[in-house]
């Protein structure tokens, strides 16, 4: 067996038991990004195998263990160019706090995943370099933002990968890939070193091949960070030992708002046959109501773009990346002309969509209309879960209503891009965890995912329910053919 | 909500974002879809409804005032696409 098909849980043993050494790693994935790279695109740029030092200074969890970082990650010195040509040529001289722990932990980056632009979009067809293909049907998307992070993971081309999650881009890509994929809670993972998205929904996570690597790596970058505020002081649990224990009376919740008309068929279907395996271990499900479902991504929108229209604020063409003043516009003073033509140049047709969305909703008389009337509505959104959560231990949903759609379907019609992550933004809003993991494949031969939502900072509950539908299902398993 | 090029290109201005002509007519007709879909909001009773912001945890991030060693400032100037001794360039503001 290659060992770029095994997880990192695996690899661990063998690395321990000295029967392998790292470098035997690098060379199986370098191989194996040979042959299916070119088909998949799953990197914003070549990986860097030749100076990755494999010796690692530091001996943890992941000696030895290379990791592969979305593109909108900060690595010291190398290129991180979030796939925006705004951020051309830009290395941070720093690394993010979630770098900083993987290196601490014996791991090293040797590639940055193809992502779409500043995370915005969920298909990773708005990357500036070109879109990354699913590796179940090169013909349909991976999902995105974090569809390099994703493809790369299930094409083995990547041990596991790191992401982000502001709506659903770390969990819808790992759906319709067919790996796990977990959001954690809003303040369990630094997001300092992450370029900015939307503020108040960003939250980095792991996209892996099985339950026990996603609970192996948040144990690895959870945790209180003084450099983000928003980070919260708990002390981090560890989560793999937790993994084992029983599910047994376990309340799960089935929300009704979840499983209306748009759900495909075979997506209802696999989630049908879920619960049941559920069942057979012991888990009692009840149905609930969360009533403002409806409202989330309309919420989301306003929200998302207003914080990403400031954040995005910081690329004016002065402090990294792209700078552009060819014309001379006399009508403007040369130093707003500039901003105006780098943004303008720099931006693709969705930032530049998301910028003035966000901008609008901001504006002078239509803040209380937009903003804060979103505001108040993701307070109901987190109220309905909070009443759900004082009966139940977990929800449990489809990720996304469908599995992977084609290249190009939905590029012309944003509206219809923004609802396939109907399911997965209410965790965001509420700042709640949640996972997705694989539950079937279409008659097409597609991933689908189940998504499982937690209580805040209870990210245990959801690997033990995870780990045990994993461990008695074959999904997991299950590996694109023809690569 | 009816949007107009004029709003568009007001929009831009703020944002300091240049656009094309085909940009502007592409967004106007998209922010019209996307903000009649958002207008389902106006639905919702938010009456009696605090906004909310952080969802989960809102306390102040004290910490100790020690200070300590940050990045080198010349490895921050050194990304900027235009710099001076240690300053970022910009074109000329004031004549």
């Amino acid at each position: 067996m290659k060992l770029n098909f095994l997880t990192a849980h695996e690899l661990q043993g063998l690395l321990k038991a000295k029967k392998i050494d790292p470098a035997q790693i690098i060379a199986d994935i370098e191989e194996r990004c040979r042959i299916v790279e070119p088909k998949i695109k799953a990197f914003a740029r070549a990986p860097f195998f030749k100076n990755v030092s494999f010796a690692p200074r530091h001996q943890g969890e992941l000696s030895g263990i290379p990791a592969v970082i979305k593109d909108n990650i900060c690595s010291d010195g190398d290129l991180t160019e979030c796939s925006s040509r705004i951020l051309e040529g830009f290395r941070p001289p720093y690394d993010a706090t979630v770098v900083e722990k993987l290196k601490a932990s014996g791991s090293f980056i040797i590639a940055k995943a193809n992502m779409d632009e500043f995370a915005f979009g969920s298909s990773c067809e708005t990357s500036c370099f070109y879109p990354t293909r699913n590796p179940w049907n090169t013909d349909h998307v991976p999902g995105g933002s974090s569809g390099g992070s994703a493809a790369s993971v299930a094409a083995d081309e990547a041990i596991f990968s790191l992401g982000s999650d502001t709506g659903g881009s770390i969990r819808q890509p790992a759906a319709l890939c067919g790996i796990v994929g977990l959001k954690p809670t809003y303040g369990r993972v630094s997001r300092y070193g992450l370029i900015a998205f939307a503020s108040s929904l960003d939250q980095i996570g792991p996209l892996t091949k099985d339950v026990r690597d996603s609970a192996l790596l948040l144990k690895v970058i959870a945790g209180h960070d003084e450099k983000d505020a928003t980070s919260v002081d708990i002390p981090v649990p560890d989560y793999p030992a937790l993994l084992g224990k029983d599910v047994k009376g376990m309340r799960v919740a089935i929300p009704r708002e979840y499983f209306v008309e748009g759900m495909d068929h075979e997506v209802r279907q696999a989630l049908s046959e879920a619960k049941n395996k559920l069942g057979s271990l012991g888990v009692t499900f009840g149905e609930v109501s969360l009533p403002h479902t409806e409202y989330a991504v309309a919420a989301y929108y306003i929200i998302a773009t207003a914080e990403a229209s400031s954040n995005l604020a910081r690329f004016d063409g002065v402090q990294y990346g792209l700078r552009n003043s060819e014309k001379t516009n006399t009508a403007q003073p040369p130093l707003i002309a500039m901003y105006k033509e780098t943004r303008g140049k720099g931006f693709g047709a969705e930032a530049k969509r998301r910028i003035i969305l966000g901008t609008y909703v901001l504006s002078s008389g239509y803040y209380d209309a937009y903003y804060l009337r979103a505001s108040k509505v993701r307070a109901l959104i987190k109220d309905d879960f909070d009443k759900v959560f004082k009966e139940f231990d977990l929800i449990l949903t489809p990720t996304s209503p469908t599995a992977a759609f084609k290249l190009g379907e939905k590029t012309n019609d944003p509206l219809n891009m923004y609802l396939s992550d109907i399911y997965t933004i209410s965790a965001n809003l509420a700042g709640l965890p949640a996972i997705s993991l694989p539950c079937g494949l279409t008659k097409k031969g597609l991933p689908i995912g189940m998504q499982i939502l937690g209580k805040p900072f209870e990210e245990e509950d959801i690997f033990r329910l995870a780990y045990q539908y994993e461990q008695n299902t074959v999904w997991h398993k299950a590996k694109p053919k023809g690569l | 909500m009816r949007i107009s090029k004029d709003d568009v290109k007001y929009i831009a201005n703020l944002a300091r974002l240049g656009l094309t002509d085909s940009e502007v007519e592409s967004l106007q007709t998209q922010l019209e879809v996307i903000l009649e879909y958002i207008d389902k909001l106006k639905k919702v009773d938010v009456s009696k409804t605090q906004a909310l912001t952080n969802a989960l945890y809102v306390k102040n991030a004290y910490r100790p005032d020690n200070p300590k060693a940050s990045i080198d400032s010349h490895k921050i100037i050194a990304v900027a696409p235009a710099h001076e001794g240690n300053f970022f360039k910009v074109p000329k503001i004031i004549e």
